[in-house]
């Protein structure tokens, strides 16, 4: 036999596309995918049919129309459409940039699906819950070494839902010092998440941009122009998904002080600075983690998750009640919080985040997270420094480094070939690579925001270029190779315009039905 | 920083050998070029006070221990409800929900993704034939978020800023709607009656205003009871230009008629009964409905997975409906806001759903009522012991321990040296209805596992047992 030649440079890929039907059209009368615990006979005798009871309007007249399918058949299904999913132990997901793609450890999925963790009610007495108390805790505690803030609440179920509870506690904050109406405007960026101006909007504030400057700072003289007697908070990520560290960001939050304000640190992402440099020294009031970026847990199609948030000591009373404290023999909540803003989220948030995060620290130590940030950081900039010489492709704003990830830009690729970065999003697919453009607004024409985090080798880092350097190739070469991606997926070019017309659009089986049936 | 001889197991690119090949490709000397644009005064000079890390060996030794002091709902016995429930979960969600494709995925596109996206469309539907309506969106946080987004949808769409919420929510989910809604909402409170724990007509016809946006009812109620006026509440709410949002436990509505056939505009609802383990709490996850109306639908904050042909002929697609309405396209001008909520325990949900079948729904709602109707009898049977309520209830019931002289922390103090979570004690919230539990009994709970709460409150109260004989009772009914 002759060696085979694998000199290849991507990947030569299919992904399966199983053609399969709608779950409804599985549908056989008479079978059915498990059976319910039957009721003993003796309490029926005691107590009859039970549905008698409901009065008659509130009684179900008709079956609802689901399906029935025996249990092969529905694992088939389900685990056909899994096979449609590329998840981040398929591919190289270094393509979902601000999002962290990181490697979830299989052990801590194993402890997370415990009996004894899946099983606990959130109103047991807490002398029954002792071990989730316990990590719930020291993972409070490992967050403050992090951070330099003095208490974490792991209520918030994502970095939005933290975004929003950082707003409440703005507003709360203001409220206490009777300036509740006067300071209503809430300063961030163009680069901060959607969810930072939408959940603040929500809360009632007006929100005001800090304008970029031309090195991808947020610009200081602007900022100090726009505080006032108004301003309620200032929120930015740093670095933001340019991945430029604002080395002035300390000038920031005084002037933001000085007005009265508060300040909000998106640390959602905040992989590029475990044991690097900490929300407290930069002058930030409050943080966010998300569990689910930099501490591990896995995304799960989108939650459940967790944004983790924490607060100087000033601003303690004002997080969401319950929080865990220790009374140096038991682990036990403290719910009487003075100010607090109430709630954010049932109970606690997703304990069995908490516990996947807290396995993440111990196995790796403080040593170990610091070495989490450093490859997180050359993994990026080695993958900057490889992109940048693709044709096409740049990186705008200050040259030279960046810290964990970078947002890019097409801009001259889409002016010399006319490919756009949606056309090389999908067709990324066909190389197995997820690829995403970024946030909103385009700030950076035709975007690709890229975070390698500390997860993948050198020799994945080269594949995910090496495929976009391919794209680039055929963009300048057969452009329409790249217009009419995917080719290897598990579909074809989606028609969206039905997707935004009320009489098409179809958000169910029952409506797509509906709106066929006079098609037919 | 020590200098380690091997890689971390999770960290491929620590090996010394990679690290330094890449740093010379990149023309950097050491790491610590990648960091100079952060100030000295900034940088972190002390060590993390966090312990060293653990190999993957000591890692379960230690998290096993910790999770052996945690006693759960299946070595004990447990009536605990009130938001989150012990419901059966057949393994096939399990198996489907830790498949690597979908725990590890996240916001891959329709074409990479294409099987996320299917499986949320069919969980969309398949909760849409249970609501009877023909929209659903892409799982909230939970419940409570979902209530607090319909109320939020329906003051956009009457342009009023009033909210009617029963004084019998449960009180954790009213702090996170009174979050989600101030400051530019008001939340007024409608009594219930004493007698039955419904909706209190006549205070709700007294607040009923021009500046009523939303009326808000559950069914069942907080506490259990069924609220039999819907179909009155939904007319004197649209009487009032009102919009009618109903919340709604969704494993009753295999016997329980969906709110949309009694007035409701908007459902919503926590999916955590349907397949998905309590979590300590972690397990909730919210849904909204409503009919394909565009006002409505153009609403919504949440994504909503659409069924869309592709350029193949006889391939179905699937995309995004009306993206421009969310936070993602508009930031502050979009609805609300969106971003990373439940979507497995949307996935799970559907694969509970199809996998139950309208047969399994209907026998898991009976059983359901069944059980917690016998609960509910041999537990009034203890002397001084009554059920508060007349109204007849789904799963979840208030049991008043007031004549027996004992409170109900005593009780469940003393339930639990059984090994018996008692139920939920109502007194802080609720000082009204005296020393009052809220219990919940559903399909897992054996007839076995009743009586010996039955028998442990009666040895708690150390009277003697007087239960209920079965054949005693067979002549009471016909």
């Amino acid at each position: 036999m002759k060696r085979i030649p694998r000199d290849h440079t991507v990947r030569r890929f299919h992904q399966a596309k199983w053609d399969e039907p709608v779950i409804f059209e599985l549908s056989q009368p008479g079978e059915r995918g498990v059976e319910v615990p039957p009721v003993e006979r003796e309490i029926t005798a005691i107590v009859g049919d039970g549905v008698s009871q409901l009065p008659d309007g509130l009684r179900r007249k008709k079956r609802p129309n689901l399906p029935q399918i025996s249990q092969f058949r529905v694992i088939r299904h389900y685990s056909r459409l899994s096979q449609e999913v590329l998840g981040a132990d398929f591919n190289v997901e270094m393509g979902q940039g601000t999002c962290t793609m990181k490697y979830s450890p299989k052990i801590n999925e194993r402890f997370a699906r415990s009996p004894k963790m899946a099983e606990l009610h959130p109103l047991q007495d807490e002398s029954t819950v002792q071990g989730i108390l316990e990590m719930t805790y020291k993972l409070d505690l490992f967050l403050r070494e992090i951070s330099g803030m003095d208490k974490f609440s792991f209520q918030p179920g994502s970095g939005t839902q933290a975004l929003f509870t950082q707003a409440s506690i703005v507003r709360k904050y203001h409220e206490a010092r009777g300036e509740g109406e006067q300071r209503n405007e809430f300063i961030t960026t163009h680069f901060s998440h959607p969810s930072q101006a939408a959940t603040a909007a929500v809360k009632g504030f007006k929100i005001i941009y800090v304008p970029v400057d031309e090195n991808g700072y947020p610009d200081l003289e602007a900022l100090k122009g726009l505080v006032s007697e108004r301003t309620a908070a200032f929120a930015v990520a740093n670095p933001e998904d340019t991945g430029i560290y604002n080395s002035r960001i300390k000038e920031f939050t005084d002037i933001v002080h000085a007005a009265g304000g508060l300040c909000c640190y998106d640390q959602a992402n905040a992989n590029g600075l475990l044991g690097i440099t900490r929300a407290l020294e930069a002058g930030f009031d409050m943080c966010f983690f998300n569990l689910h970026k930099t501490f591990s847990i896995p995304h799960a199609c989108g939650g459940p998750a967790t944004g983790a948030i924490g607060v100087t000591k000033a601003l303690e009373e004002y997080l969401p009640s319950p929080l865990v404290d220790f009374d140096g023999s038991k682990y036990f909540y403290r719910r009487e919080l003075k100010n607090s803003i109430g709630k954010v989220r049932s109970f606690y948030g997703v304990p069995p985040a908490v516990l996947r995060a807290y396995a993440w620290i111990r196995a790796l130590g403080a040593e170990g997270l610091t070495e989490v940030a450093q490859i997180a950081c050359l993994n990026n900039n080695y993958l900057y420094h490889k992109i940048l010489q693709i044709r096409g492709a740049s990186a705008p704003y200050i040259q030279g480094r960046r810290l964990e990830q970078v947002r890019y830009s097409w801009q001259q690729l889409k002016e010399e070939t006319g490919v756009t970065t949606y056309d090389v999003q999908r067709r990324m697919s066909d190389f197995a690579h997820h690829y995403w453009t970024s946030h909103h607004p385009y700030v950076v024409a035709e975007p690709f925001t890229l975070e390698p985090t500390e997860s993948y080798s050198k020799a994945e880092l080269d594949e995910y270029v090496a495929a976009l350097t391919q794209i680039s190739e055929e963009a300048y070469a057969t452009p329409e190779i790249v217009k009419t991606a995917p080719h290897n997926s598990t579909g074809h070019r989606v028609e969206e315009s039905v997707l935004d017309d009320p009489d098409q659009w179809a958000i169910t089986w029952r409506a797509y039905l509906k709106k066929t049936a006079m098609n037919e | 920083m020590s200098v380690k001889r091997f890689a971390h197991p999770y960290i491929p690119n620590s090996a010394p050998e990679v690290k330094e090949q890449m740093l010379r490709d990149i023309g950097f000397s050491s790491i610590e070029d990648i960091f100079a644009d952060i100030p000295q005064e900034l940088r972190l000079q002390a060590k993390m006070n966090i312990p060293p890390a653990l190999t993957e060996y000591e890692l379960d030794r230690h998290v096993n221990l910790l999770l052996n002091k945690n006693h759960t709902t299946k070595e004990n016995i447990s009536f605990l409800g009130a938001g989150c429930w012990p419901h059966f979960v057949p393994v096939v969600c399990d198996e489907i929900n830790s498949r690597a494709e979908f725990l590890t995925a996240y916001a891959g596109e329709p074409y990479e993704d294409k099987g996320r996206f299917q499986a949320l469309f069919e969980y969309q539907s398949l909760v849409a034939e249970l609501v009877d309506m023909d929209v659903v969106n892409v799982p909230t946080f939970d419940w409570a978020q979902a209530a607090s987004t319909a109320l939020r949808m329906a003051a956009r769409i009457t342009k009023r800023t009033e909210l009617l919420i029963p004084k019998n929510i449960n009180p954790d989910k009213l702090l996170i709607i009174r979050n989600y809604t101030s400051p530019d909402l008001t939340v007024t409170l409608v009594d219930y009656e004493n007698e039955t724990g419904a909706l209190d007509m006549s205070d709700l016809k007294a607040k009923l205003s021009a500046s009523t946006a939303a009326v808000y009812f559950e069914n069942p109620t907080f506490l259990g009871s069924v609220e039999a006026n819907g179909q009155l509440i939904a007319d004197l709410a649209h009487a009032a230009g009102a919009i009618c949002v109903v919340g709604v436990d969704p494993i009753s509505l295999g016997v329980m008629e969906a709110p949309a056939n009694y007035g409701a505009d908007i459902v919503c609802g926590d999916l955590q009964p349907l397949g998905v383990h309590m979590h300590y709490g972690g397990g909730q996850s919210g849904f909204i409905a409503t009919h394909d109306d565009p006002t409505y639908v153009m609403e919504y904050p949440s994504r909503l997975f659409g069924i869309a042909p592709t350029v193949v002929e006889g391939e179905y697609g699937f995309g995004d409906v009306a993206y421009d309405r969310t936070s993602f396209a508009k930031r502050e001008n979009g609805k609300e806001s969106v971003g990373t909520q439940t979507a497995l325990w949307g996935i799970t949900a559907g694969v509970y759903l199809a996998t139950m079948g309208p047969v399994g729904m209907e026998e898991v709602g009976q059983g359901i009522m069944q059980r917690s109707q016998y609960a509910a009898k041999q537990l009034s049977s203890i002397p001084g012991v009554a059920i508060k309520f007349s109204a007849p209830f789904f799963k979840e019931f208030v049991v008043d321990f007031t004549q027996t002289g004992k409170t109900v922390k005593e009780i469940n103090t003393a339930l639990l040296a059984q090994g018996i979570f008692g139920g939920v004690d109502l007194t802080a919230h609720f000082p009204e209805l005296g020393q009052c539990a809220l219990y919940c009994v559903t399909e897992i709970h054996t007839q076995e596992e009743i009586d010996k709460l039955t028998t442990a409150i009666q040895s708690v109260m150390q009277v003697k047992k007087t239960f209920i004989d079965a054949s005693s009772m067979r002549s009471d009914r016909v």
